[in-house]
């Protein structure tokens, strides 16, 4: 396996990138460009659309980060670059 | 116990434990003064970045902004949290590897010029000062409105506060301090929000309050405020949106990448002791940070209900009402206590337009004709956005110990934030001005005295912004964060992620960025915020770049910066190898070391 520096930072840069997206999708995709038509689903009391925007994307937010350290960990592990 | 007392009592507690920890955490070297000696555990760093990040503004200010704008308000509970997802992948980790003391010393190393580190300094001791403003107004606020003080002693015993915990804690004080005002602060919030979500909805849950259905029917929350608000004239609540969705998507992005580049902020994350750390500690902080954020929206629409409630009674309970029926509004002589107290401060108006006697509370602005059919004469009850947190307790008439807890929490939020800035101006003075440009051969114990000097007149400019707020104080918050944004964050960023930048590139771009960023502000508000200054006719009138608000500009600023750093990059001498190599050595966690002051070259 490529050990260099280099593919240690092309992991790091695809993980970044896959987050980004999930961030991306969450907030500006699902509570403010098509907020309007998830508004027709509810869940419980609340519209979809305005969930997302007042409620969801700050959950999924802290899950993201959580999720980025930890992958991140095993990059690290795996790439032989983890603090000792 | 008078209200009175037992917010003396709840105040004064709170601030002796405030000063017991200044005296248990005194700062004895720069590196405890700057960074708390780097070794703050994970989660306490979180939840003291949780007490620095949420201000005044946060506290007080929000949850009523968001209550005005409905759906619209969610651009600040969207972008004051998502900064941290990008804080977390794109920046902290990455300078706590750097592993120096300030924001400016990365720039100034990094980009191997001390001219870049002072366009750092200055864009952060700009957007740092117009943030602390607001604290300290926030400050006063807190302490007239609830401890019947005059606002000038409010600030002056703000003052001393912070400067107790402050100058002698620096760091190690500032962190251990904002970790017992994060407690405080967020009792204070949740504590109002869980009564109110019981009254309402009868799920103590104020996340889940939001999304149930009123006690005693079968009507949700938001069904029922959407229906409650357009029966006013409103727009619908869960989607009314002020300006475009395209001025909402640029705004949240401003706040998301200016919240990644307030220095205050980022320089928590230099005190864990590791790398893998700052990952974690950033998504703690979010944790922190989302118990009030996701609170907010609750607290906002339950008090829109309560209050609409108190001023038309039949509205929330019966189904078909007519809101213009001639009895269907309280008379003022009705009115509850708490509107009374309101009423002394300000922040509550009435005016009998039409003088009925009767509050008439309505959006004027409506079209629709059956307002003045019933002989409204326009909206009669002004109400400022900072109600809805600070009054919320006494219009669901909470007991007196809550409101208490919310004037404490009110200055626990304004003092946590306000001394974090103070830290951050204070090290951008001793550390990169004096100690790595003017005064390279400063001792140790020198640096730590300039330190606290520099500490102790940042309180004193900022006691004195806080009495005499400039004319700009309404538009600094927007001025803080479209400074962070469009220089600061694009810099670190490229500092990171681009190892070819050179020092060119990025002073180009951060001062292009800044440049523009301040073009679109000050054409709306003014040359500096001075009156009359204005020139829309010079832009083509207000909002006339696609529609975008100036509060909303820094990330335009942001990618001007990126552009131009990106063109003058292209065209000027390749950044040297060694500065390149050092750029991958901050790439992995291996090798991390305690943070200090030394220079990499």
């Amino acid at each position: 396996m490529d050990k260099s520096g280099k593919a240690y930072w092309k992991a790091v840069l695809t993980l970044v990138a896959q987050v980004l997206l999930v961030w991306f999708l969450v907030s500006y995709g699902a509570g403010i460009i098509f907020a309007g038509p998830l508004n027709n689903i509810m869940l419980g009391g609340y519209p979809l659309g305005f969930w997302f925007a007042h409620q969801g994307s700050m959950y999924i937010f802290v899950a993201l980060i959580f999720i980025y350290a930890w992958r991140m960990g095993k990059i690290d592990q795996k790439f032989d670059v983890h603090e000792e | 116990m008078s209200l009175q007392a037992i917010t003396y009592l709840v105040v004064g507690a709170t601030f002796a434990l405030y000063i017991g920890i200044a005296i248990w955490a005194r700062a004895g070297s720069t590196s405890e003064f700057y960074v708390a000696g780097g070794g703050v555990h994970p989660i306490v760093n979180g939840m003291a970045t949780g007490a620095d990040w949420m201000s005044a503004a946060s506290f007080i200010s929000m949850a009523g902004l968001i209550s005005n704008m409905g759906y619209g308000g969610g651009l600040f509970l969207m972008g004051w949290t998502g900064g941290y997802v990008l804080l977390a992948m794109l920046l902290a980790p990455y300078l706590r590897k750097f592993g120096k003391f300030t924001v400016p010393q990365f720039v100034g190393d990094r980009f191997y010029s001390k001219g870049a580190s002072a366009v750092a300094v200055l864009c952060l001791i700009t957007a740092s000062v117009t943030y602390i403003i607001g604290q300290m107004t926030g400050v006063g606020v807190a302490f007239s409105r609830f401890l019947g003080v005059s606002n000038t002693t409010g600030i002056f015993v703000g003052m001393a506060i912070v400067f107790m915990y402050a100058v002698f804690g620096g760091m190690k004080g500032i962190t251990y301090t904002q970790v017992a005002q994060y407690c405080v602060l967020i009792l204070a919030y949740t504590i109002p929000a869980i009564f109110i979500s019981l009254q309402l909805t009868g799920n103590p849950i104020p996340q889940l309050g939001l999304g149930s259905d009123l006690v005693g029917g079968d009507v949700s929350l938001l069904s029922k405020l959407d229906v409650i608000v357009q029966e006013l004239g409103f727009s619908k609540y869960t989607t009314a949106l002020p300006g475009s969705k395209l001025n909402y998507f640029v705004y949240t992005v401003s706040l998301m990448i200016g919240t990644a580049g307030l220095p205050h902020v980022i320089v928590r994350f230099f005190t864990v002791p590791k790398v893998k750390d700052a990952r974690a500690s950033a998504g703690w902080a979010l944790v922190f940070i989302a118990i009030l954020y996701t609170t907010a929206p609750a607290v906002a629409a339950m008090a829109k209900i309560n209050l609409f409630r108190t001023l038309n009674p039949g509205l929330v309970s019966s189904a078909n009402y007519d809101v213009t029926a001639p009895d269907a509004q309280i008379s003022y002589d009705e009115r509850p206590d708490w509107m009374k107290r309101w009423e002394v401060t300000g922040l509550l108006k009435f005016e009998d337009k039409n003088g009925d006697g009767r509050i008439q509370y309505y959006n004027d602005k409506s079209k629709d004709p059956k307002f003045a059919a019933a002989g409204w004469a326009g909206n009669e009850l002004t109400v400022n956005a900072d109600i809805i947190v600070l009054a919320n307790p006494e219009i669901a008439l909470l007991p007196n110990w809550v409101i208490a807890l919310v004037a404490a929490g009110g200055l626990a939020a304004a003092l946590s934030t306000a001394a974090g800035l103070l830290l951050a101006i204070s090290s951008a003075i001793s550390h990169d001005l004096m100690k790595n440009i003017f005064a390279p051969d400063m001792s140790e114990k020198g640096e730590l005295m300039a330190g606290k000097i520099a500490m102790a007149c940042s309180i004193v400019v900022a006691g004195y912004l806080g009495l005499n707020p400039p004319g700009f104080a309404a538009g600094t918050v927007a001025l803080a964060f479209g400074i962070a944004a469009s220089s600061i964050f694009p810099a670190l960023m490229m500092g990171i992620f681009n190892k070819k930048m050179n020092k060119e590139g990025a002073i180009a771009g951060m001062l292009s960025g800044l440049f523009v960023t301040l073009f679109y502000v000050f054409a709306h508000k003014g040359l500096f915020f001075i009156k009359g200054t204005d020139y829309l006719g010079l832009i083509g009138g207000a909002n006339s770049f696609f529609g975008i608000t100036p509060e909303a500009f820094g990330a335009i600023g942001a990618l001007v910066n990126f552009a131009v750093a990106y063109v003058v990059s292209k065209i000027t001498p390749e950044c040297p190898e060694h500065i390149q190599h050092l750029v991958e050595n901050v790439r992995i966690p291996r090798g991390a070391k305690a943070v200090d002051g030394s220079h990499a070259h």
